[in-house]
């Protein structure tokens, strides 16, 4: 159906059910309970989750697909986010249009960058793309402020008006859909349970499961396989008469434009936008995403993403106080203790934690989430392994060396 | 004229901080094959090596003073440092002044130990992984080691002033024959490019007129044929790989007094190091030199308020501007070898 096989096709859909009931799924605690601060169904996170998940999926088209390691992703964000705030500042507030100004930035800017840095592989395409991605850094910090705002970014202000949408005057500009803002939400109490249904958190979703349909099918397709071929051997490839160029850097585009895609969605949810965004930090965070969950998966970018982005936005709340109630039914010393030990790995300190587990990852699980997940479902017998393998997709398709 | 010796001179400290970073990273990279991420992460803990030496020589006993009374007319307490009941006032007080250039052996034996426990914990088992494996965890790492560092230390940074002796500047104008207080140069950037230079021209010697340097080079050339001759090649890589650390360690420890210490001052300091690197040539100890102190003079050259006027913002991008470049130009970089890391 839709062009994919039975196996992708579950796997699609399992995602859609996933993504929709998601302020279901991620609040299963009610409301009040002490395990209340573990829920991650509040717009803002599942906002973040879905838009991370783009973000890592068009980088896994490129690093998964053919090797091509770029730790300058961020850039390519940063630069959809402009061009999504400037089109909302100026033409409409509606998000469709600044979402789409978003994706062609991100790939004409891709395209500049990837004719250059592809002329080279391995670690010098990594270092090209990293010093692309400083350099618009530091000028979007510095000299080109009148278009980006400098240090403080760029914002929606009152004195805005942009030209389709009616503003009153002194009115500051919401972002919406046809009249519909991003930022309203439908609660819905069941019981102790509060769940909450974001306008913007479906918007995003709804991207998010386009965009997953299209890497399936770029994973699928012969240009898929070209790609795979870049990555296993790209000499006999150019052996063969075929030039990988062309190929790689149309990958590179189309994983800028999955990044320009979540750069106009992060405005479209928040409309601000700060040159932080493009600072490699946040290109490295994109590649530790792909990795932890499964680099080359369909599905392993997007739970790397909600991991991270989970264990940022919930480890960091953990303070002293939560921990002393967690363990308050054991002797005053060894509680005492406990804390002591757990301390550094919680709040401010939640990067040693995803440190370790990342290394943790990369030394014994090289295939990521996805490969533990095959591992453990291995465990369980034949039953489980078929679950397993729809979510393998490199298992049929591995081109022998 | 004196504005361009000022920018050179004011490049040469960064340039020196750039060329002992890139060279250990070029000595690992050419002994192991390793692209090492945590090589920043190396430099850092160089530079709270001094921060914790400074520590340990000012904790204190604390004292009551009969003789002095605060203002309620209570006998005063006084911190009183363990090192001068140890060596006496005088001693101790300058003792835990030249805290900084103490820690230089102070810092030897732990980036010793840092670098062995590393590459025999944690490296040796990723030779046979792919280059982006081997970056990925050693990324990992510097990320666990830095936030070590902030979990001890804190997040602000941690002022390790140089001995007071060295502090101040001197005029180096007058000295050459320009006129007075145009070219004003603190002592200590003089003492930290005196030092990169004697620690690298250290390395150079070491593996140039050494036995064991021979071997190194040798075992650089061609690995394979040195072990079959009967040498264990991997312990003395593994002996590079600690020097290495040394040297990164020794860069950071010397730093401190130019630029207080904090926890992310080695990943700042990594991507420079690696653009260094690969404008330099993977692989050649030379061109890391040469690209570390070209790129340090650069930068401070781009940073002058006319080169800035003509082209606003060049300080900011110059390094990555001319990495596109010579990386575009000359594949190989400045100085590197056919075939390292073409794959």
């Amino acid at each position: 159906m839709l062009g994919l096989n039975k196996k992708d096709f579950q796997l699609l859909l399992i995602v859609a059910v996933l993504a929709l009931l998601a302020p279901f799924i991620l609040n299963p605690f009610p409301e009040g309970s002490g395990l209340a601060q573990f829920n991650a169904g509040y717009p803002d996170l599942m906002q973040r989750f879905v838009i991370f998940g783009i973000f890592a999926i068009g980088f896994n088209i490129l690093f998964g697909l053919t090797g091509y390691l770029s730790f300058g992703h961020a850039a390519f964000l940063g630069v959809g986010s402009y061009a999504a705030i400037w089109m909302m500042k100026l033409v409409t507030l509606n998000v469709i249009p600044a979402i789409l100004m978003a994706i062609v930035f991100g790939g004409l800017f891709a395209l500049i960058v990837g004719f250059v840095s592809l002329r080279r592989s391995g670690i010098y395409f990594s270092i090209l793309t990293l010093a692309f991605a400083q350099m618009s850094y530091a000028l979007a910090y510095s000299v080109l402020t009148p278009i980006t705002g400098g240090e403080t970014g760029l914002q929606i202000k009152a004195t805005d008006s942009p030209i389709l949408s009616n503003l009153a005057d002194g009115e500051i500009g919401r972002a919406n859909l046809f009249g519909m803002e991003m930022g309203s939400s439908y609660l819905m109490n069941v019981g102790n349970w509060l769940f909450t249904f974001n306008a913007g958190y479906y918007i995003a979703a709804i991207f998010m499961l386009i965009s997953f349909y299209v890497s399936i099918r770029i994973f699928r397709s012969p240009f898929g396989m070209m790609l795979r071929a870049v990555k296993s051997n790209q000499q006999r490839m150019n052996y063969t008469g075929l030039n990988s160029r062309p190929y790689t850097l149309a990958a590179f585009v189309i994983s800028g434009m999955y990044a320009g895609l979540a750069g106009g969605l992060m405005v479209a949810m928040d409309t601000q936008v700060g040159p932080e965004r493009m600072f490699w930090t946040a290109s490295g965070e994109v590649v530790l995403m792909t990795i932890l969950g499964g680099v080359g998966t369909l599905i392993g970018p997007v739970l790397g993403a909600g991991m991270i982005k989970y264990m940022e936005n919930i480890i960091s709340k953990i303070n002293d106080n939560i921990l002393h109630q967690w363990f308050a039914f054991m002797p005053d010393g060894i509680e005492d203790f406990l804390v002591t030990i757990i301390h550094p790995f919680i709040g401010k300190g939640w990067h040693l934690t995803l440190g370790i587990v990342f290394m943790l990852v990369v030394i014994f699980l090289p295939g990521g989430l996805v490969e533990g997940g095959q591992r453990i479902a291995g465990w369980f017998g034949k039953g489980k392994k078929a679950d397993a393998e729809a979510t393998d997709t490199d298992a049929g398709t591995k081109p022998a060396e | 004229m004196d504005a361009i010796i000022l920018q050179i001179l004011n490049g040469l400290d960064k340039g020196s901080a750039y060329a002992l970073i890139a060279l250990g990273l070029t000595l690992i990279f050419g002994t192991l094959g390793v692209v090492n991420f945590a090589h920043g992460a190396l430099f850092m803990i160089g530079a709270f090596c001094a921060v914790t030496l400074q520590r340990l020589l000012g904790s204190s006993r604390t004292i009551v003073d009969e003789t002095q009374k605060d203002f309620l007319g209570n006998p005063l307490k006084v911190e009183v440092p363990y090192v001068h009941d140890w060596f006496g006032p005088e001693m101790g007080a300058s003792i835990i002044a030249w805290s900084v250039p103490l820690a230089i052996l102070f810092a030897i034996p732990i980036m010793m130990f840092v670098g062995f426990a590393m590459e025999r914990g944690l490296i040796k088992h990723f030779y046979k992984r792919p280059h982006a494996d081997q970056i990925l965890v050693t990324f990992g790492l510097a990320i666990v080691l830095q936030e070590v560092i902030k979990a001890f230390y804190g997040a602000n940074p941690i002022p390790t002033p140089a001995p007071p002796a060295l502090t101040g500047a001197f005029d180096f104008g007058a000295m050459i024959g320009f006129d007075p207080n145009t070219i004003i140069y603190p002592y200590w950037r003089l003492i930290y490019f005196a030092f990169a230079a004697f620690v690298i021209t250290a390395v150079f010697a070491f593996l140039q007129f050494t036995t064991f340097g021979m071997v190194v080079r040798a075992g650089m050339a061609d690995r394979e044929t040195v072990g079959i001759l009967g040498i264990d090649i991997d312990k003395r890589f593994t002996m590079m790989f600690a020097i290495a650390a040394v040297v990164a360690g020794l860069a950071g420890v010397m730093y401190t007094p130019i630029n207080s210490p904090n926890y992310h001052m080695g990943m700042d300091f990594l991507v420079l190091s690696f653009v260094v690197v690969v404008v330099g040539g993977m692989g050649s100890l030379p061109g890391a030199v040469l690209a570390g102190f070209l790129l340090g003079i650069l930068e401070s050259f781009a940073s002058m308020a006319a080169v800035i006027d003509l082209i606003p913002g060049i300080n900011q991008i110059i390094i990555y501007l001319v990495a596109i470049v010579i990386l575009l130009t000359r594949p190989r970089g400045l100085m590197g070898r056919r075939g390292v890391m073409e794959d």
